[in-house]
């Protein structure tokens, strides 16, 4: 008996580790959401900052945080996501700043202020670039400012528009909304009104991307 | 008397040898489970977004945590179940099994350093679960330091 012992702990604590495995799995795999069909309300339009046309096939809605790395890496990839699409695809990017990540609400205040001057997707594109700098940082809102400069932006508009409750208004609203749809974890994609099944990537967008274009025939 | 003493010896080696791959078992089997957690959150995407205040995501959702296309956390399960392994048969006395031991023990501390380095250098953040992982990994190292050489131990096979 005591020379088959070793081969039955080993292939115990095999099935033990697959089994909790496939456990943990079903326990931790997110339900998806779905934006409702009535869900169109009057903020959509108010404050929602839009990249291509109205009419386009598919839209992408992103939840996003600057201070969030995969919303970075995400960020970074959109090339790669719009590629072939042009008319075909809108993105509509929503601030869903994180209670733990301390300068994410700021920086969505610094995108909204700069969206004010009509620089809002460069404001993103550079947060999300310099993401590793300003988030590590004890003078965060310096160097806000110094984006703005660099975006040629009005320094003096733009530091009123930070602090203004129009701004405020503006980010809370896209948050509530968020919040309201039951995200809870940022980035989260939404492809014609259905979330992008995690991992989010580049591959599983495009893909949730083709299945709008091409929906199968129900049977 | 020298007989004697050489008998005494050798059970003396065993008890040692099964307390040290006891140990070390015990610690494999930490690791695995902090890998198999880290494997199944890289499954459900869940190292891939922002969430709470986890904040692991800088680590995990970096490029370095996949290595062709394959979590690193899987490799990991792989490794501390190698090391589980190998660290029950040397407790039975399988003078090879000590051997495997060893170096899948310094295969996952070279591994470690790596993944200590891009951590500390490229990402300038720490993962708290990759840390309890490096801990781990640096104790089974002390171990096979510590482990007697075979001739000390009896009962071989």
């Amino acid at each position: 008996m005591k020379r088959y012992l070793p081969f039955v702990i080993v292939a115990v604590v095999g099935a033990l580790t697959l089994g909790a495995g496939a456990m943990l799995y079903r326990a931790k795999r997110p339900a998806l959401l779905e934006i409702p069909k009535n869900s169109a309300t009057p903020d959509k339009t108010a404050s929602m900052h839009v990249r291509g046309q109205a009419n386009a096939a598919v839209t992408l809605e992103e939840f996003g945080d600057f201070e969030c790395p995969p919303c970075a890496n995400l960020a970074s990839a959109y090339g790669q996501i719009e590629e072939g699409y042009s008319a075909k695809l809108r993105v509509i990017f929503r601030h869903f700043p994180l209670p733990g990540h301390p300068h994410a609400q700021e920086a969505a205040l610094v995108a909204e202020a700069a969206g004010l001057q009509g620089r809002f997707w460069e404001m993103h594109d550079l947060l999300y670039k310099e993401q590793p700098i300003w988030s590590k940082s004890n003078e965060a809102r310096a160097l806000f400012n110094s984006y703005a400069e660099m975006l040629g932006l009005n320094l003096e508009r733009f530091k009123t528009d930070v602090d203004s409750p129009e701004v405020k208004e503006r980010v809370a609203s896209d948050k509530k909304r968020g919040t309201d749809l039951g995200v809870n974890s940022t980035p989260t994609i939404f492809i014609n009104d259905r979330q992008v099944p995690p991992p989010v990537n580049v591959g599983t967008i495009r893909a949730a991307i083709e299945a709008a274009l091409n929906p199968k025939p129900s049977p | 008397m020298k007989r004697k003493t050489e008998k005494q010896a050798a059970p003396a080696g065993s008890r040692a040898r099964i307390v040290l791959y006891t140990i070390a078992a015990i610690i494999s089997l930490a690791g695995l489970a902090d890998a198999t957690y880290l494997t199944v959150a890289a499954l459900t995407g869940e190292t891939a977004v922002c969430a709470g205040s986890t904040g692991c995501q800088e680590v995990l959702g970096s490029p370095y945590a996949k290595i062709a296309g394959i979590p690193v956390a899987a490799l990991g399960v792989w490794g501390y179940f190698a090391a589980f392994t190998f660290a029950i048969f040397a407790g039975f006395g399988y003078a090879r099994a000590r051997k495997f031991f060893a170096l899948t023990v310094w295969a996952m501390f070279a591994m470690t350093l790596w993944f200590l380095y891009v951590q500390a250098f490229v990402l300038h953040a720490f993962c708290r679960y990759c840390l309890f992982s490096a801990a781990f990994v640096f104790l089974m190292a002390g171990l096979v330091v510590a482990s007697p050489p075979p001739r000390d131990s009896g009962n071989e096979k």
